[in-house]
């Protein structure tokens, strides 16, 4: 588990290119910059500025390597890297607001823009005029899209919008592909046919993230009323909805065939499972809180946070999580969605943290912290989860502090406890769309 | 500039009604729920047995009509059983509830915060605590985000 802070503005959204050596991310500006891993340090290598309004959406292509960003200036761009510098090439939406998500077929042969507009673009390269051509899907939608996934198949489409709704569309286009074979959620595939929708029926709230499992017979989505849901294309059309006890959730992503990582307003990825049955249950939530360590900050240290918040007193306002504000994204770093072994976070506070996941028989958590506290704020943990449903914890822990002024520590605790959930009694925002 | 200025009639005006593109809900008109019965609650309050009165009177919430009436009943009835409990019965009955229970028990105690009367805010506030360690944060957003209410 790593956590870097990039800058104190919020990421908006993030994309990793195919190895994972660069990340490109939007500091909630009309500017998408690129970051390359260098060491164990992430240094600034382009600043892609076109857009004239906030980015909404980035999606890089792995194979193509290609980067598509939209924003709240009605229009996307496709980056191409030509001698080292990203040429943008603009793809007309035809949309009268702002778009709102982006996202790359599975083939990279098109790729979907939702959008405040209440239609979803689904643009393809036509290669006779050599430009980029976009279809809308209207119908059903009634109002602004949040969020999209491909299906494996790189037909359909799965959208959340903020009627309440998570629909799955075809967006099949017959110039650049062949028809697709039937699929548990339909047969017939023309373009913009609605093959299933859910939600709406009294509860719920904006569905803020979709996403298809690595088969594409499962799809999952969280929504404002603090909700999870997962139907199963296979196995009729009952969703499983499982209410839960957090704040709403933003992001959900698939990591394996029956596991689900979500996290939203509480700051933390939460783990849910769902069983052969196709019932969603909570396992747990994937950010153990620190037991309060009583380290003694240093005077440097501690003047150096109060002059980074600006406060009078020394007083710590500091979340037991990782992050310290909303999580807005979360992404498959190493690995697929059939078995992912890391996923990484990126949120308003302007961090981007990679977990480690890993999902044994075994009850055993062992963990080990290095921290070693530079300039540029990096903080390297290595933990090794292995859960299953029952947890029993016996934590290791071995600490060492080494402060660049004063003085080195080392601490060795070990207990064994259950999780002291935190409850964030505050104020959440309603984003009114 | 003086003539436009004149009347302000258009003010009572609500846009939103003529934007033909307004976000109607879909209602599904079915089942009607007619909210619990009061003369069985009365009874069962008044014979002691407040943890039936309960359970009776979070049956069959009013959740689909449009009529206030119904609405305003059925809140009066549940307040009614629900200040009739002493501090100690709380967390049980919070307890025998399953999850939409709580989110609906989390509804009628909101709408009792909204007409406070002299004994009722002292007893919701305790029930809403125990209800908050069941349901948590959620069951409050469910409340917030709920489009068919109590």
């Amino acid at each position: 588990m790593s956590l870097h802070q990039f800058l104190l503005e919020p990421i908006t959204c993030h994309a990793w290119n195919r190895d994972r050596t660069q990340i490109a991310i939007s500091p909630n500006n009309h500017e998408v910059h690129i970051y390359q891993k260098s060491g164990n340090q992430w240094v600034k290598s382009h600043e892609l500025k076109e857009h004239n309004g906030h980015i909404t959406g980035i999606d890089w292509a792995p194979k193509s390597d290609r980067i598509v960003t939209c924003g709240a200036d009605r229009n996307a761009y496709v980056w191409s890297l030509k001698d080292g510098v990203w040429k943008p090439t603009l793809v007309i939406l035809r949309i009268n607001r702002a778009a709102t998500f982006v996202k790359w077929s599975p083939l990279e042969n098109k790729f979907a823009v939702g959008s405040g507009a209440r239609l979803i673009s689904v643009c393809y390269f036509e290669s006779d005029n050599d430009w980029w051509v976009s279809k809308h899907i209207k119908k059903p939608i009634r109002s602004t899209v949040l969020s999209l996934d491909w299906h494996p198949n790189n037909v359909l489409l799965a959208a959340g919008s903020c009627d309440f709704k998570c629909r799955v569309f075809s967006a099949y286009i017959k110039e650049v592909e062949e028809k697709p074979g039937p699929t548990p959620w339909g047969s017939k595939m023309p373009f913009g046919a609605v093959l299933a929708e859910f939600g709406g029926a009294g509860g719920g709230g904006w569905v803020h993230s979709v996403s298809f499992s690595s088969s594409g017979n499962r799809l999952a989505w969280v929504s404002h009323d603090s909700t999870v849901t997962v139907v199963d294309g296979t196995k009729g059309s009952t969703p499983s909805q499982l209410k839960t006890e957090f704040l709403p959730l933003l992001s959900v992503l698939f990591i394996s065939e029956n596991s689900v990582v979500a996290a939203g307003h509480d700051c933390c990825p939460m783990l849910f499972r769902c069983d052969d049955g196709g019932s969603l249950t909570f396992v747990s939530k994937l950010d153990l809180p620190k037991a309060s360590i009583t380290r003694n900050i240093s005077a440097m240290e501690r003047f150096r946070n109060m002059d980074k918040r600006a406060t009078t007193e020394d007083r710590n306002t500091a979340l037991e999580t990782l992050h310290q504000n909303s999580i807005t994204q979360v992404s498959i770093y190493e690995g697929d969605q059939r078995d992912c072994r890391k996923f990484c976070t990126t949120g308003i506070d302007g961090a981007m943290t990679i977990w480690d996941f890993k999902v044994t028989d075994t009850h055993r958590h062992t963990e080990t912290h290095t921290e070693t506290h530079t300039e540029t704020h990096t903080e390297t943990h290595t933990e090794t989860h292995t859960e299953t449903h029952t947890h029993t914890r016996r934590h290791t822990r071995r600490h060492t502090h080494t402060h660049g002024d004063t003085h080195t520590h080392t601490e060795t605790h070990s207990w064994s406890g259950s999780l002291i959930s935190c409850h964030h009694i505050g104020i959440f925002l309603f984003f009114l769309k | 500039m003086a003539k436009n200025t004149l009347s302000s009639r258009f003010r009572k005006l609500d846009i939103d009604e003529f934007d033909e593109n307004k976000f109607v809900d879909d209602h599904d008109e079915a089942v009607d729920n007619q909210g619990p019965d009061a003369t069985e609650i009365d009874n069962l309050i008044r014979i002691g047995d407040t943890m039936t009165a309960f359970q009776l009177a979070l049956r069959n919430p009013p959740l689909n009509t449009k009529n206030p009436a119904i609405k305003e009943r059925a809140l009066a009835i549940v307040l009614r059983v629900l200040t009739s409990f002493k501090s100690s019965d709380i967390e049980p009955a919070v307890k025998s509830l399953d999850r939409s229970g709580v989110d609906l028990l989390m509804k009628y105690i909101y709408r009792g915060f909204e007409k406070p009367s002299d004994n009722s805010s002292a007893i919701l506030l305790q029930w809403h605590e125990k209800a908050f360690a069941v349901g948590g944060l959620g069951s409050i957003v469910r409340v917030l985000t709920a489009r068919k209410t109590v």
